[in-house]
């Protein structure tokens, strides 16, 4: 955890092209009523990649990875997450949502329960896990990403920033395969992104199967293998970073990245 | 990634100013006086003349209901009591409270075992007050409940361990206020709980089941409910099967508080941010592990006020049993005072009454405002 956002060094990747793909989205379809927010969005992701999504809001990014732990429901299309296909069958839902870790742009931890209980809350009651070791487990993860002394608050006693690096703690404690984010530092002051975003070049850093959907081009840079671009719901361009950022094929990436770099 | 300390300030900000003190307050009772009574000529009117009646019908309810008052009277001898209300200093007559107070507070139970009811009263007051203390909120509880239930019901009915049985019908008085409020509550919370939960199920034959109960019941009076439950529903069982009229009462008085308390929980669930149900979910948490966990504890903190709201009205609304011929607390006062020698004495029946009632409605107020500040301390940064 020590890579600073700044340096141009991309981390190593981890990828892992002998075992079968971690996320596979096969032409997948949703409308919410007439809508049509997402339109053949193929994608496969191996495990131990990291993979950025960016494109302009609304562009159905944010929809397509709540599709994975079906948070919403696409209507046309396959999901297969870590071998189990994404349909009616409960038992593959609950299967999933085991080993998929979520993080939102809007913290949504459990403002009742302190630091500590949102950790463990879901390794005793889904994984089965003993109170002790659970709070171990806690413990160690909320030493890595540096609030180990906040752990008996409650969540409406901590920075935004600090609420974020919980919220990512208490997804790691289930020990996902893979883990989602959406837009995590969208809702933070411009001075708690970087504490943020280290914590998660950190997982990066160790291997774990991410999905980020982010406007941070320098994080997309530093971490991705590989660069998403959606617009109007659909995938519009992919590859990695460095490609994608300086020589972009189509005409809506560039605009979008000339306004996103505008901006900055 | 970053040396800072994240607990400590931001690193180049400058020194703070040295902290000042708070404006020097302007407040006292002297300075609020001021501000509030008699800031003008008119405020100083106004002030004054209420003064004046307040204090006046204070010395004068005084004078009724303490100084000459009567407290007791040998025989029914009344006339002390007549001669007292058209004098011209009237006093209240609480010698009808100091006769009749054991059939107020028992009604028709038998005289020689009125104390079996008191120590119901007490028990339940006991039940209520340890289940109020945040200590005792343990799964024993739920065993001392059922053992203070199982006993209320041997004191009350007997015919085992030596005590004589007495029929229902001869209940009466504050246990039965108590009786139907408690388990009146005691079952139409958690049925409200299911039927807000119901509602918002993604099962259409639930949701829709759920939408007629809550419907149906609330559009139509509790006393109609009372009525179909005494008056109607027997005809409906078979010949010589015949169900407690105070439990058919009592069945009517938990659906129509469920209905009632279904929509209180339902506005809680609602209030509740969609992120908090989607983390639930995403976490993997099950269906009644979502509820149980997340959902219920916060949804129930929000509603304290107008749950409490809903519980104290129907503490008083169980008094509509009398309606059915049930004798609760306010229908025994009401008979206290038909016997001729106590007629018209009845203002002073109906006060003690109130005070029973407002103690035991104030409690629940009360509690319920510390149970809130306890429980949202959360929130508290």
């Amino acid at each position: 955890m020590s890579a600073a956002l700044d340096t141009d060094t991309h981390i190593a990747s981890s990828i892992r092209t002998d075992a079968p793909p971690a996320i596979l989205l096969d032409r997948v379809n949703k409308w919410y009523g007439s809508m049509h927010v997402l339109r053949d969005v193929s994608l496969q992701v191996a495990t131990g990649e990291r993979v950025v999504v960016c494109g302009p809001s609304g562009s159905g990014k944010s929809t397509m990875i709540r599709c994975i732990n079906r948070l919403e429901q696409h209507q046309e299309g396959r999901i297969v997450v870590d071998g189990h296909e994404l349909a009616d069958d409960v038992r593959a839902l609950d299967a999933i949502r085991r080993e998929v870790g979520m993080v939102f742009q809007s913290f949504n931890l459990f403002p009742h329960l302190t630091i500590l209980e949102n950790c463990t809350l879901a390794p005793i009651w889904v994984r089965r896990m003993p109170k002790r070791e659970a709070e171990e487990l806690a413990m160690h993860y909320l030493t890595r990403v540096k609030i180990p002394d906040q752990a008996l608050k409650y969540p409406g006693q901590l920075s935004g920033g600090q609420q974020q690096r919980v919220a990512i703690a208490r997804a790691l404690c289930m020990k996902p395969k893979i883990m989602l984010f959406d837009e995590p530092t969208s809702a933070l002051d411009p001075e708690m992104i970087k504490e943020v975003l280290d914590t998660m070049v950190g997982l990066a850093e160790d291997g774990m199967t991410m999905i980020c959907v982010t406007h941070e081009m320098g994080f997309a840079r530093q971490v991705a293998d590989r660069v998403v671009f959606m617009d109007r719901g659909e995938v519009v361009e992919q590859g990695a970073p460095e490609q994608l950022f300086s020589n972009p094929s189509t005409e809506r990436l560039k605009t979008f990245l000339s306004q996103i770099l505008r901006g900055h | 990634m970053s040396d800072i300390p994240l607990n400590t300030s931001v690193a180049g900000v400058p020194e703070a100013a040295a902290p000042r003190q708070p404006p020097a307050l302007t407040t006292g009772p002297a300075a609020w006086l001021r501000a509030n009574l008699f800031s003008s000529w008119l405020n100083t009117a106004m002030t004054l003349v209420l003064a004046y009646f307040i204090v006046r019908y204070a010395i004068s309810f005084v004078d009724w209901a303490f100084v000459n008052a009567i407290w007791s009277v040998p025989n029914n001898q009344t006339a002390a009591c007549r001669a007292l209300k058209t004098s011209p200093n009237p006093g209240a007559c609480w010698a009808v409270i100091t006769e009749k107070h054991r059939f107020i507070l028992f009604g028709t139970y038998p005289y020689e075992e009125h104390w079996r009811p008191a120590v119901v009263c007490v028990l339940f007051t006991a039940l209520y007050v340890v289940s109020a203390m945040r200590r005792f909120w343990r799964w024993e509880l739920a065993v001392v409940w059922a053992v203070t239930l199982v006993a209320i019901g041997i004191l009350m009915w007997g015919g085992v361990f030596g005590l004589s049985y007495v029929p229902q019908e001869r209940w009466g008085g504050l246990p039965i206020t108590l009786i139907l409020a408690t388990f009146g509550l005691a079952f139409a919370f958690p049925l409200a709980i299911l039927v807000a939960l119901g509602r918002r199920s993604s099962m259409p034959a639930i949701r829709v089941l759920c939408i007629a109960y809550v419907e149906l019941i609330r559009g139509v009076p509790l006393i109609s409910l009372l009525f179909m439950a005494s008056v109607m529903f027997p005809l409906f069982l078979p010949e010589g099967i015949n169900i407690d009229k105070l439990l058919r009462a009592q069945v009517a008085v938990i659906l129509f508080a469920g209905a009632y308390l279904a929509e209180v929980v339902r506005g809680g669930l609602q209030a509740l941010p969609k992120g908090q149900y989607e983390a639930a979910e995403a976490l993997g948490l099950s269906y009644w592990q979502k509820t149980g966990f997340i959902i219920l504890p916060q949804a129930l903190r929000l509603v304290i006020p107008p749950l409490v709201n809903t519980f104290i009205g129907f503490f008083k609304d169980t008094s509509l049993v009398l309606i059915i011929g049930i004798f609760d607390l306010l229908t025994a006062g009401k008979t206290a005072v038909v016997e001729p020698a106590w007629q018209g004495f009845g203002v002073e029946v109906y006060i003690a009454i109130s005070v029973i009632y407002f103690v035991y409605c104030f409690a629940m107020s009360r509690y319920s405002q510390n149970l809130e500040a306890e429980l949202n301390r959360h929130r508290v940064r």
